[in-house]
């Protein structure tokens, strides 16, 4: 059976939990950094730890860009997690200012008003009322569920629409997931999030085999 | 923020050992079916540390991670004796989510400095382990052979500066013993006002254990080993590798009668209890 799922691999993120977290949910995908190879499957995931202009940097220079480009434009799906998610973004504050893929409309900032300005760890999901989609990734039994989280910047998008799930880190409220026509995208590790993290991944595999 | 309940895993070539103040390890089974009761019974993450790595100069967790990876859904943190670039990258491709580093940044701080710059703080996790001295508490390294005069406090200070992510504090002079985790480190910390969060590890088993920490300090998280892994004796698979280290203690079925039988739960359960904390559903 050929893989129905590319793994972007440039060297950012935990990629092969990723690979065994969708083997769990039944999807078998393939890791790889070679344009060719991701032509060939319905979908990508960009998965990503650390940081954005390092990111958006591998990516040009893989000619990677070109490809998640071209998915995007025939509407095939993309997954982003955590920084994957940061990327489909115009522009991130990290470090110098950066531009990102721009697929979505918006920004990503830093947490601020925080001492521990670090969010490692767990956290719930309250899912959003845009969530009623029939083809979400996330079901209603995983409201208030708690997910793993590691990052110190979120997503703001301008269309508040294509939430999916909202979080709290501190006493700020944050974006944790969201969805457009082609895209799927979480700030958390639903590949470290335990049983609940594998119901997401499940999902995925019913829309991707839908 | 919820708090962790962190199972450490204590590595020497594919066994899960145990020691006390990190010494006389005893060899107690195969690392995998440890971890797998206690991705059932609600762990919030694994910390892996390769206890021999840093003496024989080679970490050999990755290999345990990436089976280990295929079905166990956890964070993963992992360590010992890492003091490449090389190695970090290994071990994060094996399916670690973090790595912890210890001598390595005793010996050479900018070590500390290249891991933050290419893998990001998140990524960092920064061992301290600890031997009471009088009043005060100083860095060991080497897995707690080498001394140094390193104070707890002021390399806290200095490590947090440059932007680790989290620190794993453990007290040599509790570890194995289930004597509590010393409070008095507890104290010092609790004066610093740490930025970053940090993990306690070494000496519970008794669940007063953590409600005394608790009282003086905030951390992220608890790293339990022996309170944890002597119950599952009669339960675990025997490593297939070969025989080293010392089984005695297993094959003469000695209880280890200082621990009382507690799961994960009856810890989350207790902790709840008492304080307004949070655990993850």
């Amino acid at each position: 059976m050929e893989p129905k799922i590319s793994i972007i691999d440039y060297g950012m993120g935990n990629i092969y939990s990723i690979k065994c977290a969708l083997k769990e949910a039944g999807l078998k995908s393939i890791l790889t950094n070679s344009s060719n190879e991701i032509k060939k499957t319905q979908a990508i995931i960009l998965p990503g730890v650390g940081a954005f202009p390092e990111a958006m940097q591998r990516l040009k220079k893989s000619k990677i860009i070109d490809v998640i480009e071209d998915f995007h434009y025939k509407n095939k799906l993309i997954i982003g997690i955590c920084l994957g998610m940061q990327l489909f973004f115009e522009k991130s504050s990290e470090i110098s200012k950066s531009s990102g893929l721009s697929l979505i409309k918006g920004r990503v900032e830093k947490f601020k008003q925080n001492k521990k300005s670090m969010h490692v760890g767990w956290s719930q999901i309250e899912l959003a009322k845009s969530n009623n989609s029939k083809k979400t990734s996330l079901k209603n039994d995983l409201n208030k569920k708690s997910m793993y989280f590691i990052h110190s910047y979120h997503c703001v998008p301008d269309d508040k629409n294509l939430i999916t799930s909202n979080s709290v880190f501190g006493n700020k409220k944050f974006v944790s997931s969201l969805r457009t026509k082609n895209i799927i995208a979480f700030q958390f590790h639903p590949e470290k999030s335990g049983i609940n993290g594998i119901k997401v991944y499940k999902e995925i595999s019913k829309i991707i085999n839908s | 923020m919820n708090l962790r309940i962190i199972p450490k895993i204590d590595i020497k070539n594919r066994n899960l050992v145990k020691g006390i103040h990190l010494e006389g390890l005893r060899s107690l089974g195969n690392p995998r079916s440890f971890v797998e009761i206690y991705y059932s019974d609600g762990a919030d993450e694994i910390i892996y540390h390769d206890v021999v790595a840093s003496l024989y100069e080679r970490n050999n967790a990755a290999e345990l991670i990436k089976d280990a990876s295929k079905n166990i859904f956890l964070p993963m943190t992992v360590g010992g004796g890492i003091n490449k670039l090389k190695e970090v990258e290994k071990i994060l491709r094996s399916g670690a989510d973090r790595v912890f580093i210890n001598t390595a940044v005793l010996n050479n701080f900018s070590f500390l400095k290249d891991c933050i710059k290419n893998f990001g703080s998140s990524t960092i996790v920064l061992s301290v382990e600890v031997v009471k001295d009088k009043h005060d508490f100083y860095c060991r390294k080497d897995f707690g052979r080498e001394s140094t005069d390193i104070k707890l406090e002021s390399w806290l200070k200095k490590t947090e500066e440059v932007g680790v992510g989290e620190f794993l504090i453990t007290s040599i002079d509790r570890d194995g013993t289930g004597n509590g985790f010393d409070i008095d480190i507890a104290k010092k910390i609790s004066k610093l006002k740490l930025k970053t969060p940090f993990i306690l590890n070494g000496g519970f088993s008794k669940l007063e254990h953590f409600s005394e920490v608790l009282k003086v300090c905030r951390p992220s998280g608890f790293a339990i080993g022996s309170m944890l892994h002597y119950n599952q004796l009669d339960k675990v698979s025997e490593s297939s590798s070969e025989l080293e280290g010392n089984f005695d203690f297993k094959s003469k079925k000695i209880s280890f009668k200082d621990f009382k039988k507690f799961s994960i739960s009856d810890i989350k359960n207790h902790i709840k209890k008492k304080f307004k904390l949070q655990f993850r559903n």
